[in-house]
């Protein structure tokens, strides 16, 4: 159990996956500018990220190891997550539409989202069992909900500040983006 | 397609459409191995090449994709490219495939590549296809390699140290290094260093885009003085 703790804290604050681990970048840089977009985005990759997280595991482990096709968990991951996005959208779609409306935009764009394929490889990688590829794949998803709503907010208020003219938009996201993954470290060693 | 065209291409992926600096995809395998300029460079060509074949099969498969379903199509085809690419490395730059881990399988999601499929080479005939996945390779390559300088110049006080791990053994002479016993600022090749550098990067870029602006708005109105005798409105 306590090791299972351990995983959890040190996924969402050590080895936060946008700050540490630098995946999952391109929505965070996209979809942040405002802070209510970015937990919505943030909870969509959640629910995909913990069932892509526990499916890879077991394609991974009954499929792909016993027939000694682990060479292609690449491919097989990448079209999982696909059918995953695709199926997510569907159900949304039928059982939910105040849901859907908040989060669909944002479903789409999670199969590209390397944290989620990432988070599947690093599983296999690290040999997590079924339990701890599960809480992996969530815990990631909370630290990024977490890091995408502190970085939106932070950026809302940067949109009014003064910034040089040659570091407005990108840059100046980077640099504060850098600031953070400067306090993250701060966890280092905790877990 | 004639020779502007393709010094349009060059020009669109080094500069002014590049995938790193201004589309800013690939983000996260950019950041996350250039703590080195080797590993940026062994991960820009593994990128490169994963471009050239992905657009050059999607350009020839154009006609008989049905566009409801190109998506899954060139995703499968990025997918089958990575995974031959990644099995060439690990029998050939073991080591460095053993450093660049989880992100040589990741290139499938650098949205980069997905892009160029997309609003390039599903487009356009194999050629020029072929010609923008070398300029949008370069383009980020050369992104991944000047970072890549940068975070190892202040990190370590060298260039290109592990040259084996690309050319072999043998070829460690081209390690430069800038200040002998150098401490290191571990800053910069920790998480954080990525992010600052990369964001310097793009600065720098507008900094030279604003002068190149500037520079031609003045051109224009020395050499077309207006009307009404006050110049070209600043």
């Amino acid at each position: 159990m306590a090791e299972y703790l351990t995983l959890l804290f040190g996924t969402i604050f050590v080895n936060n996956l946008v700050l540490s681990r630098f995946l999952g970048l391109c929505p965070f840089m996209g979809v942040s500018k405002k802070a209510d977009t970015a937990l919505a985005m943030g909870m969509a990759t959640a629910f995909v990220l913990t069932l892509s997280s526990v499916s890879s595991y077991l394609a991974s482990t009954y499929l792909l190891k016993p027939l000694g096709l682990e060479y292609l968990k690449t491919v097989t991951f990448i079209l999982l997550i696909a059918v995953i996005v695709q199926f997510t959208e569907m159900v949304l779609h039928k059982t939910s539409p105040l849901l859907y409306k908040v989060l669909g935009i944002f479903l789409p764009l999670i199969t590209t989202n390397c944290a989620v394929l990432g988070v599947a490889l690093l599983n296999v990688q690290q040999d997590h069992d079924f339990i701890a590829s599960a809480l992996y794949g969530f815990g990631g998803a909370v630290g990024f909900t977490l890091v995408m709503v502190l970085f939106a907010s932070i950026r809302e208020r940067l949109d009014v500040g003064d910034v040089m003219p040659s570091f407005r938009g990108a840059p100046i996201a980077l640099v504060t983006a850098g600031f953070m993954s400067v306090a993250f470290m701060g966890f280092a060693g905790m877990a | 397609m004639t020779d502007t065209a393709y010094g349009d291409i060059w020009r669109e992926g080094l500069w002014r459409n590049n995938p790193a600096l201004v589309q800013l995809l690939g983000l996260c395998p950019l950041l996350a191995v250039t703590g080195t300029a080797i590993n940026g460079l062994g991960l820009g060509l593994a990128t490169t090449v994963v471009l050239l074949i992905s657009n050059v099969t999607v350009s020839l498969v154009r006609h008989l994709v049905r566009p409801e379903i190109r998506i899954p199509v060139f995703v499968l085809v990025i997918a089958s490219a990575v995974t031959a690419v990644e099995l060439v490395m690990k029998a050939w730059f073991h080591d460095l495939h053993t450093i660049l881990g989880i992100f040589i399988p990741l290139i499938v999601t650098n949205c980069a590549i997905i892009g160029r499929a997309e609003s390039f080479a599903s487009r356009n005939a194999p050629l020029p296809a072929l010609v923008d996945g070398l300029a949008m390779g370069t383009g980020f390559t050369a992104v991944l390699v000047i970072l890549g300088m940068m975070r190892e110049a202040v990190g370590y006080g060298t260039l290109f140290r592990q040259a084996h791990l690309m050319f072999g053994s043998g070829t460690d002479w081209l390690t430069v290094t800038l200040v002998e016993d150098y401490g290191g600022v571990l800053v910069a090749i920790l998480p954080p260093g990525a992010f600052l550098g990369m964001g310097l990067i793009i600065a720098v870029k507008n900094v030279v885009d604003a002068r190149t602006r500037g520079r031609r708005k003045a051109a224009v109105a020395a050499s077309a003085p207006a009307l009404d005798g006050q110049g070209a409105v600043p």
